[in-house]
């Protein structure tokens, strides 16, 4: 995979990191002064509260908002402000907390659309359907194919994606974002309102992402026993303020944690 | 029983004993639907791609069509010769006018709007619609135009069949125009449903923040989708111009598509041509046979009211994407 400006950056190191960002919607602050880096390869977890502002955190990072303050490094460039298809452009693909498909089109279709931004074929060559056009489709076809065959959707690949199952349309909201072959991959709660073998399912896939392909994973997840087997590290957001940053064992330790999330006597 | 005898029955007998002025009729109604399918095309392309219901389609055909004929004249003003070197130049500049538009409604009036309720990108497109009549007005004047036929090469004059015992005329016009708009909407059919920005364009009308989150760029869909809309504008304003003239009337033509897009579906190009073929049809079958039992001038109604009977029963129309919540 290329990175824009050109330096690898080596395994372990910071692939992104967000310095000092503060995000308010009006008067509501949805972050306040929340700092945190990404290593490469690494699975990294945002947990917290309902509010606590992770998926806020996502948005950002993938450009979806502006924060008002702070900066964000992404592979060696400093920013302040990034357009969401730019981001797609610099290998960062998401998920979404409520599934966000393409409801009217097969799961075939929701991947290849993943691969946009792969193929260059010009307007004239696609009308036709031939030439380049053609050549590209199929080249890029065949990873989609694989990726399907990844994910065990092969089944479902020509069902519109409106009438799928919960879990499945989650499956193929991952399948699309992998066929980005992102270099950070953001998944906002892939696991929510699914039942505890979709869940395994689940985590083993995003596992196999992480080891088989290397991509760097930013996760939001309720489930703690998820959380803890699958990231690296883990940082707890809490009221838009980070509250703890570590390995899940120092933060299962840590009192400010363990308050945010039973309450505190007052 | 002398009423029912008139609905049910006169017309199919009259239809059956002069079979010529039947299929003259049938003809009629078909170039109609046809015409109608066009402008319902720049509609659907529209909604498909950003949802939003493009009033000013209407006003682009006249808008197209005026730029047409002033580039024309223009160019023949500076002497260009001959005529249809200047045509196609005209035809070449025109297309080139409808792509700074695409660009310009983009910039100016979509990108603000980003992220805003649908009604009020209607609203907008209401704005654009005057916008575009001012301008119209100022730059080409508001006189009616005659549409540069001849030297665009459409075909003029009619064939004749003697056929079921009299004769059917149909105008060779009339004939391109079904061609060209048969071709228009096969090329757009297969382009939606094919190729990659086929694919981006149907992935922007889903979902606006799954598209850009695996980097379609919303900017350059919609300049696509309006410079197409803007192309089958223009087509439109050719077509119906060659008919009668080219004025500012002709938006009103917009409102027909209304009841082709019921029918048809608003997110289907192939419900377009079909929508438009059965009003076509029907309006004037219904004119010709069953019109002067209510005094006649039903055709400026009918359109409408058949689209009233298709909304009871099947309300995303023909070929509309049938819309499923899940609770």
């Amino acid at each position: 995979m290329r990175s824009p400006t050109g330096n690898e950056i080596a395994a372990g190191e910071s692939i992104l990191s967000v310095e000092n960002v503060s995000l308010a919607f009006g008067g509501v602050k949805a972050i306040s002064d929340v700092s945190l880096d990404i290593r490469k390869g690494e699975i990294r977890a945002i947990i917290g509260p309902n509010g606590a502002g992770k998926t806020s955190m996502l948005n950002v990072i993938n450009g979806f908002y502006t924060p008002q303050k702070g900066r964000i490094t992404f592979k060696g460039a400093t920013r302040t402000k990034m357009r969401p298809h730019e981001a797609a452009l610099g290998g960062i693909a998401r998920t979404f907390q409520n599934v966000a498909l393409f409801r009217g089109m097969t799961a075939l279709d929701n991947i290849m659309t993943g691969r946009s931004l792969k193929m260059h074929s010009n307007f004239f060559w696609q009308l036709l359907r031939h030439g380049p056009a053609m050549k590209e489709e199929v080249e890029h076809r065949k990873r989609v194919e694989d990726i399907i065959e990844f994910l065990e959707i092969a089944h479902i690949r020509k069902v519109p994606v409106g009438v799928l199952p919960y879990g499945l349309q989650k499956r193929v909201e991952l399948g699309r974002a992998l066929a980005m072959e992102p270099d950070l991959l953001l998944l906002d709660e892939p696991m929510a309102g699914m039942n505890l073998e979709e869940k395994e399912d689940m985590s083993r896939y995003v596992l196999d992402v992480n080891n088989f392909y290397g991509t760097t994973i930013a996760l939001i997840e309720h489930d703690m026993g998820v959380v803890m087997d699958l990231s690296d590290r883990v940082v707890v957001l809490d009221y838009g303020r980070k509250i703890a940053d570590g390995t899940p064992d120092e933060v299962k330790a840590n009192k400010a944690v363990i308050d945010a999330y039973l309450g505190v006597a007052h | 029983m002398d009423l029912l005898y008139q609905i049910f029955v006169d017309p199919f007998v009259q239809m059956v004993q002069v079979p010529d002025l039947f299929v003259q009729t049938l003809w009629e109604g078909l170039v109609s639907g046809v015409l109608y399918a066009l402008i319902a095309l720049g509609f659907v392309l529209i909604f498909k791609a950003s949802g939003v219901f493009n009033f000013a389609q209407g006003i682009m055909v006249v808008f197209a069509a005026l730029t047409l004929i002033g580039i024309y004249t223009q160019l023949r003003g500076w002497g260009v010769r001959p005529g249809d070197l200047a045509a196609f130049l005209a035809l070449f500049i025109t297309v080139g006018v409808m792509f700074v538009l695409a660009v310009g409604v983009e910039r100016l009036m979509l990108r603000p709007l980003v992220n805003q309720p649908d009604i009020i990108l209607f609203m907008a497109t209401f704005g654009l619609t005057y916008f575009l009549i001012g301008l119209g007005e100022l730059v080409f004047g508001g006189e009616p135009k005659v549409m540069i036929a001849d030297d665009l090469h459409l075909p003029h004059g009619s064939i004749d069949f003697k056929i079921l015992g009299g004769l059917v005329s149909l105008q060779k016009i009339d004939i391109a125009a079904a061609v060209i708009a048969s071709i228009m909407v096969a090329t757009l059919a297969v382009f939606f449903q094919k190729t990659r920005i086929g694919r981006a364009l149907r992935a922007v009308a889903d979902s606006h923040k799954a598209a850009l989150s695996v980097g379609i760029s919303l900017e350059q869909i919609w300049v696509i989708v309006w410079f197409a809309a803007g192309i089958v504008a223009l087509a439109t304003g050719i077509m119906w111009g060659a008919r009668s003239n080219v004025s500012f009337a002709l938006q009103i033509i917009a409102l027909k598509a209304l009841p082709v897009l019921i029918l048809g579906g608003f997110t289907s190009i192939p419900g377009a041509i079909v929508g438009g073929v059965i009003i076509g049809v029907g309006e004037k079958l219904g004119e010709f046979y069953w019109g002067p039992l209510l005094g006649s001038g039903i055709e400026s109604w009918l359109a409408y009211f058949i689209a009233l009977a298709f909304l009871l029963f099947r309300p995303q129309g023909l070929f509309g994407e049938r819309i499923i919540e899940r609770i």
